[in-house]
């Protein structure tokens, strides 16, 4: 998987979770919770669907490592076959 | 038409999903009726068969009307649909205008075309034969309603009315107490963290589960605060039904009742909770869920303040707040440590308990917490 798909699947399952949300206007190295209204059942939510998605177990204690967009992509890429 | 919240006075049959002659047992959907809070499913409160539907898709019809006649079981005819006497009770005086109870004259493409479009009939102007509204009325009402690119199935608009009527009279006629606590939550966080490194991401807890439940288990200890104010006294609740405050994308917010909060396991509540929530947000809670709390919780969440001090909803006598767990200075054993703290707060009605024994339940709710295993 490209780093550009993986970026596509991030932003659909954002977009899911938000809606609301202008995604093109998402920073890429700004936390994502900073930047849309997600709680933690939300993130929860988006990590889960990550995990449907691309068949990686994100473990809490990696959560930090997700947190904004750019880094939540290398996290993947590093991890999807 | 039940009533679903403290201050909802008429809500809008959409559509029946039993017919006369279809059986229907307790707890069964009969019918989708939309509010100010979105879509509700109707529940039927009653087993039997139905005899005859009272009101037709489309109508708005005020709190109390009879919306089906169903025979019970080995009895007369009952009537669906009344609120129960003591919900009715409850209804305050109706200030806004009377509601239209005529039954609008509807063709059933307009109706078809509605429901596909999710077009609300009662804001569409009816241009047919002998004022009927037709299948074009609702396309124009369609577009011109400038439909956002995603579906909003919440009024934002009419729901905070509701939140502005409900709040108003909790603010009138509930002289509120306050208390706060700080809780240590070291052994919950600790005991969370190690469960949920064993389990897969799908079956995770939140430590807002355990947040609730700790409620619920206190509320056995202090029944008093698990009640609800009925004329001039409060009435205990048997069941403890937790509400939990729901924040919705749109603004405002519904606080559904996860039923029978102290008897379920924390899976189970996990599992309510993501469900309720994302029901809520798509605007489809059931009518049981949004009348049956006898109690709310809100909780901030973790990237909010410190402490909150809720307002009382009506009829309840008591709301539980949650600030954000954040790490703080906390003195243990003489030294000073650093520990994630949680501030929780009880507003209760002075007319039903006092601080003395609202006291006791936020020292349970904080016992409770440090041992997260036994929740």
């Amino acid at each position: 998987m490209t780093a550009e798909e993986i970026t596509a699947t991030v932003l659909e399952v954002l977009g899911q979770i938000a809606p609301e949300a202008d995604l093109t206007q998402l920073r890429p190295d700004v936390a994502i919770r900073d930047q849309l209204d997600i709680d933690s059942m939300d993130f929860l939510n988006f990590v889960i669907a990550l995990h449907e998605r691309l068949h990686i177990d994100i473990p809490e204690t990696d959560y930090p490592k997700v947190a904004t967009l750019s880094g939540c992509v290398a996290y993947l890429a590093a991890r999807a076959l | 038409m039940p009533i679903l919240g403290a201050d909802m006075t008429a809500g809008t049959l959409v559509v029946w999903r039993k017919q006369p002659g279809d059986r229907v047992e307790k707890g069964d959907i009969v019918a989708e009726v939309e509010t100010e809070k979105g879509l509700i499913e109707v529940e039927v409160f009653t087993s039997g068969v139905i005899e005859r539907l009272l009101v037709e898709p489309g109508t708005k019809v005020p709190v109390g009307t009879p919306l089906a006649i169903i025979r019970e079981d080995g009895a007369p005819t009952a009537v669906a649909g009344a609120a129960s006497a003591a919900a009715l009770a409850e209804a305050p005086p109706v200030t806004s205008p009377p509601v239209e109870t005529v039954r609008a004259r509807i063709s059933p493409a307009a109706r078809k075309r509605a429901a596909e479009l999710g077009v609300d009939l009662a804001t569409v102007r009816a241009t047919g034969p002998g004022g009927a509204m037709t299948r074009e009325d609702v396309e124009r009402a369609a577009t011109s309603a400038a439909a956002p690119a995603q579906p909003t199935p919440v009024r934002p608009a009419g729901m905070r009315q509701v939140i502005a009527a409900a709040m108003s009279r909790s603010k009138r006629e509930i002289p509120h107490y306050y208390l706060s606590t700080s809780i240590d939550m070291y052994q919950a966080m600790r005991w969370l963290t190690d469960e949920n490194g064993r389990r897969s991401v799908a079956d995770r807890l939140l430590y807002g589960v355990l947040l609730i439940k700790a409620v619920a288990l206190a509320l056995r200890e202090v029944p008093e605060l698990n009640a609800t104010w009925s004329g001039s006294q409060a009435v205990p609740s048997d069941a403890i039904h937790v509400g939990v405050a729901i924040s919705l994308r749109h603004g405002g917010l519904v606080a559904p009742a996860l039923h029978h909060t102290d008897r379920q396991s924390l899976d189970e509540l996990m599992r309510h909770l993501r469900d309720l929530t994302a029901r809520a947000r798509a605007g489809s809670l059931r009518s049981s869920e949004l009348s049956d709390s006898t109690i709310t919780v809100t909780s901030i969440g973790d990237a909010g303040v410190e402490t909150v001090f809720g307002i009382i909803y009506p009829p309840q006598v008591a709301i539980v707040g949650f600030g954000r767990v954040a790490e703080r200075p906390w003195a243990v054993g003489g030294q000073v440590v650093s520990r994630p703290v949680v501030n929780a707060t009880l507003s209760a009605d002075h007319r039903v308990t006092d601080g003395h024994r609202g006291s006791r339940f936020l020292l349970a709710v904080n016992r409770l917490l440090q041992e997260p295993s036994q929740l």
